[in-house]
């Protein structure tokens, strides 16, 4: 059944609703098309035989008029963090070899209660640590989309991370959506690298339960899709409030496609003079004015507005997050899950396990965390970086005063080619320059497909919204997605 | 405050990760790369500032203390690497 696979989620679910195919049959023309494009290398383990179940399972609810809603039916691929019962969960590292969770994770449950089909688990750096997929042990998942010019040309590109799994399946027609994280940009970035919507909703939207836990007050789930409707059906469908996650928020999930009403007049868009930052390429600049342009025409009103601490946002994530880790990972020791290295006795087998588990950017980051929660540098490091933090969220609630949303690039680059900025971590850590300070604030916040390169790549737009401003992004964004008419394909 | 090599020695036991002797110098020159980078923080101005410790604005919840799971011995051990009567098997800790 060619063409099933290039149909949006809401397209999919209204052709099974009208009986035009069967869960069946698209499950079975994802389950083809991700054989024929496993080169790309962005599943770590496909889970057919369940696929079908659940799909047969979705077909048979449907005949009897039982179905769950406009997910059900619909072939999903999990981000390799979300931990799946039975399934393999590794969060792309070698320590959790093998490791298959005896419970399921809250929103991929979420999922599955609502009829989504799952394809299976999908790559991501090592612990979802990086922004180009190269640090998982699985080794690096490639972008769809190839460069026509440039330096670029020829090359096998990066899809961007931590979620570069999720997206390049969804780009790739793979998987009808896919479930992401978000550190600092680990949606929205490979989002953007990818051609496709990346989401992350206010932090506390969806639980964390289940979730193999990076930095805890900033890790997000959320939604990978091809279109902002998709992405608001898919986390309508995550999000919730979860008696077994403390930070997850007891407030009732609005209905968000039913806030895409296409009318943004008179909507207050704030533009931040801090983020045209140097070395910013034109291209990328010249998108954001187009951006700017397209809200306008839209009956936006245009606000300048100054968010003074945004450089600072990159190195303070670079404490919290770093320190969060550093703590969360240390129960990965060769005794409970995965992977044992055996040593001279215990300290050295916990040692040897860890030095041959983790790689090298998870080593690095952990020893950060270690050293600045250590005695003596506490106060110097980690605190003055949560009270920076402060700062941060202290910028967008002024903010928030004269507008409504705020619109930025995505990324200051397109896609790189694998190998690039392997030697210089600093280097890599900028691709988050402009995801990062929405995630410090805990603030919900999109990528939407908007333009190509002038070597024919990718390029996204970014929005952020205020905590719990979910339908007003999708608003928003469904509108800079009608303008933009992204309908380049890899 | 550069690290020195005894430094990231010190600090790679406490991260619980081995780390080579001779790996140690190119290890101190990442972190005291990354760590001179952050140093620009002390750029900001965060005297009188509360170091932020919720980002969502939320009460802390509550629940009664009652156990609510439990007798999961079986699915507790099945990852373990290595496993005897109902426990988890490590080295031998006390001689």
């Amino acid at each position: 059944m060619a063409g099933l696979t290039d149909l949006t989620i809401a397209e999919a679910g209204a052709g099974l609703d009208a009986g035009d195919f069967t869960a069946r049959e698209l499950t079975d023309a994802y389950l083809a098309a991700m054989d024929a494009a496993s080169g790309l290398n962005a599943y770590t383990a496909s889970t057919p035989e369940r696929a079908r179940e659940m799909a047969d399972a979705s077909d048979a609810r449907r005949g009897s008029g039982d179905a769950a809603g406009p997910l059900d039916g619909i072939p999903l691929a999990i981000k390799d963090l979300f931990c799946t019962e039975g399934v393999l969960s590794t969060a792309g590292s070698h320590i959790l070899d093998g490791f298959a969770p005896p419970y399921e994770s809250t929103v991929t449950r979420n999922l599955w209660d609502a009829g989504a089909v799952m394809l299976g688990k999908v790559n991501m750096d090592e612990f979802a640590m990086g922004s180009a997929n190269i640090t998982s042990h699985y080794g690096p998942t490639l972008n769809p989309w190839r460069a026509r010019t440039g330096e670029a040309a020829g090359k096998d590109l990066v899809p961007g991370g931590s979620s570069g799994g999720s997206a390049a399946a969804v780009a790739a027609r793979i998987a009808a959506g896919a479930t992401g994280t978000d550190t600092g940009g680990s949606i929205r970035q490979p989002g953007a690298f990818c051609g496709i919507v990346g989401m992350k909703p206010t932090y506390g939207r969806c639980s964390r339960w289940g979730i193999i836990a990076f930095a805890s007050s900033l890790d997000q789930a959320g939604p990978l899709a091809r279109t902002v409707e998709d992405s608001a059906l898919m986390l309508q469908a995550m999000a919730g409030y979860d008696a077994k996650d403390s930070t997850s928020v007891d407030q009732p999930v609005p209905d968000y496609t039913a806030a895409m009403t296409g009318d943004i007049r008179g909507l207050r868009v704030g533009v931040p003079a801090e983020y045209r930052m140097d070395g910013t390429p034109p291209e990328i600049e010249a998108l954001w004015q187009q951006g700017i342009d397209w809200l306008r025409d839209a009956g936006a009103e245009i606000v300048d507005i100054s968010l003074p601490h945004t450089k600072y946002a990159l190195p303070a994530y670079y404490i919290v997050a770093p320190a969060e880790a550093s703590s969360n990972l240390a129960r990965y020791d060769g005794v409970r899950y995965g992977l044992r290295v055996e040593g001279e006795d215990l300290i050295d087998t916990y040692e040897r396990t860890r030095a041959e588990g983790f790689g090298a950017e998870v080593q690095r980051r952990v020893m950060i965390g270690t050293y600045v929660l250590s005695a003596g540098y506490y106060d110097a490091y980690y605190l003055k970086a949560q009270r920076v933090r402060t700062r941060i969220a202290e910028d967008f609630r002024g903010a928030w005063d004269s507008c409504d949303v705020i619109l930025t690039p995505t990324t200051p680059s397109a896609a790189f080619a694998i190998g690039e900025k392997m030697d210089d971590p600093i280097a890599m850590y900028l691709n988050d320059i402009f995801t990062v300070p929405a995630s410090m604030a805990g603030l919900p916040a999109i990528s939407v497909p908007a333009g190509l390169s002038g070597d024919g790549l990718p390029l996204g737009l970014h929005m952020i919204a205020p905590a719990f401003g979910e339908e007003t992004l999708f608003r928003a964004a469904g509108v800079l997605e009608t303008a933009a008419g992204f309908d380049a394909r890899p | 405050m550069a690290l020195d090599t005894d430094t990231v020695r010190r600090i790679a036991r406490l991260a619980r990760i081995h780390v080579d002797d001779a790996d140690l110098a190119p290890l101190a020159d990442e972190l005291n790369n990354i760590l001179g980078w952050i140093e620009q923080l002390d750029e900001v101005d965060t005297d009188g500032v509360e170091p932020m410790t919720s980002v969502v604005e939320m009460v802390q919840r509550l629940r009664a203390d009652q156990m609510n799971d439990g007798n999961l011995q079986d699915e507790v051990l099945a990852n373990a690497p290595a496993a005897a009567d109902g426990f988890f098997a490590v080295p031998k800790v006390v001689e």
